[in-house]
């Protein structure tokens, strides 16, 4: 559990990047910060393994203050995967994996085992293992990230925008992956994005932040969706328009979902059903009664494990 | 040609004495450019001070310093450690600037990522910003060795004996062959330097090669077991 007390921070140059911000992120959830660029998102995020000091207030992990804790050690033992994989370029797939583990002093040997262990996990073939970062694709870098964030079995994992820049169709595979490893690991994930899909899609818990690291809107995806808090939620999320407004139409013997200018959105297959069907992936993230369901049912389609970003 | 053939054991002894002088040279000034360097890259206010001061030092004639150094240090003029010291300090000149260029040209991206997944300072460096400031040291003491081979030759005109003793020699006798084989001797010992240092470059840094890890084939090969 990581408990934000009533954290501020101002930068050096005058800017207040996060105001007076308190919350709880349960453990083995997915808390995603969402908001644009200056809502102090990933501000919050390198507070949690102190890249950055809070001005005023406190972080607490499990009950302990982290100010009270030695950074190096305390990162080291923290999952961190950012943007364009931060991976070493100068050291081969098997060995970035291996890093953390071998800087707390574990032996070489056993830290490459479990490095290519790691790699089977985040769906890598263990023939790049050898390769060096320049030699894989965007979407492999990422999963080697991944590998290198769960090589010391953290119980947290920060994710610093993973998959702001790779293309679309690998972003949709690597957050399936992440769905599906999720499910089996149960880390306390926090997720920054600026995507609002990404956040609905991956988030138990999505924080949408304003300005200056307000809290505008804490909640699961269908809570937003259905209760947007004022004007700006509404606006952030969609609901006011376009996609997200979406509203059933009787079309002959059934019912299809369009969006606010006509489009076909998808058809309703009924209020209770567990179809994993192509249609209830479309409105994943819709306002109407299938949302719920059509996280689980997104998962089977598409979730294809081994490196399928392979170019 | 016969001068040179007669004489094998002199350019072989002179090209020796140009190594002893030459090689401490090029390693101490590397050594010795690592801290300054640092200092410079890692405080903005020390960077502008240091890089002037070592620029300055490359500004001193060598002649002068060949002879004044004996009187700081207590060596004798004609003693290699003279040299030594003076070579160094050219190689330092050089090089402080270089190391300051090459740790800055290392992504803040990776370095934030290292110490993010929890590299300490100390560690960071010699693990992280060294190795990725590879190529552009490997650059500068590039330059470092052949200017060291080429200013070497200087210390003949003082008698410390290397191959600059062979145009010294030659002049003074008027032995045409011996002037051109101290030249070319010189030229193919900074040429040999040289290419060592490349060949230790792809051996420390075999990151920087990607064809030869790689092969174009194996992505292909990869996606054909992916798809089985």
């Amino acid at each position: 559990m990581i408990e934000f007390h009533s954290v501020t921070k101002r930068f050096p140059d005058g800017t207040l990047a996060v105001d007076d911000f308190s919350l709880i992120l349960p453990s083995h959830k997915t808390t995603v910060f969402v908001g644009t660029s200056g809502s102090g998102k990933t501000t919050l995020l390198r507070m949690i393994n102190r890249m950055v000091d809070p001005t005023s207030g406190s972080i607490e992990i499990d009950g302990a203050d982290i100010a009270t804790l030695e950074p190096v050690k305390l990162r080291r033992g923290i999952g961190y995967v950012m943007q364009n994989s931060g991976l070493l370029p100068h050291r081969r797939v098997i060995d970035n994996v291996a890093t953390v583990p071998m800087l707390r002093g574990m032996p070489k040997k056993k830290a490459r085992d479990e490095a290519l262990q790691l790699l089977d996990t985040v769906g890598l073939d263990r023939s790049l293992a050898n390769r060096y970062p320049s030699q894989l694709s965007g979407g492999q870098q990422q999963r080697v990230g991944v590998a290198r964030g769960l090589a010391v079995n953290p119980n947290i994992l920060l994710m610093d925008e993973p998959f702001g820049a790779v293309d679309p169709i690998v972003r949709a595979e690597l957050q399936q992956e992440l769905l599906r490893l999720q499910q089996e690991l149960g880390k306390t994930v926090v997720f920054v994005t600026h995507d609002i899909d990404e956040a609905f899609l991956l988030g138990d818990r999505v924080v949408i932040l304003r300005t200056g690291g307000k809290v505008a809107q804490v909640g699961s995806p269908a809570d937003i969706l259905a209760n947007p808090i004022d004007e700006f939620v509404a606006t952030f999320v969609g609901a006011d328009r376009g996609k997200r407004a979406l509203h059933v139409e009787n079309y002959g013997d059934g019912d299809v979902v369009v969006d606010e200018t006509g489009r076909l959105a998808g058809v309703l297959v009924g209020e209770r059903s567990t179809a994993a069907s192509p249609a209830a992936g479309a409105v994943s993230a819709g306002t109407v009664s299938a949302s719920e369901k059509s996280k689980a049912g997104l998962r089977a389609p598409g979730a294809s494990a081994q490196g399928g970003d392979s170019q | 040609m016969t001068w040179v053939w007669s004489n094998l054991d002199l350019i072989w002894d002179r090209t020796f004495d140009h190594l002893i002088l030459s090689v401490p040279s090029i390693i101490l000034s590397f050594i010795i450019a690592l801290p300054f360097g640092w200092l410079a890259h890692r405080y903005r206010a020390s960077r502008a001070v240091i890089l002037t001061t070592v620029g300055l030092l490359y500004a001193i004639p060598s002649l002068p310093l060949f002879i004044v150094l004996p009187f700081i240090v207590g060596t004798s003029i004609r003693s290699p450690l003279n040299l030594i010291i003076a070579l160094t300090l050219y190689g330092v000149a050089l090089m402080v600037r270089v190391v300051a260029d090459g740790l800055g040209s290392v992504d803040r991206d990776v370095q934030q990522s290292a110490t993010a997944v929890g590299f300490s300072g100390w560690t960071s460096f010699w693990q992280v910003e060294l190795p990725l400031a590879g190529p552009v040291l490997l650059a500068g003491l590039r330059v470092v060795a052949v200017s060291t081979v080429s200013l070497a030759t200087v210390g003949a005109v003082i008698g410390a004996p290397s191959l600059g003793s062979l145009f010294t020699d030659g002049f003074q006798r008027g032995i045409q062959a011996e002037i051109i084989a101290g030249t070319l001797a010189t030229v193919l010992l900074a040429l040999a330097l040289d290419a060592i240092l490349v060949l230790i470059g792809r051996v420390l840094m075999p990151w920087t090669r990607r064809s030869a890890v790689g092969g174009a084939s194996r992505p292909g090969a990869v996606a054909r077991e992916v798809s089985t």
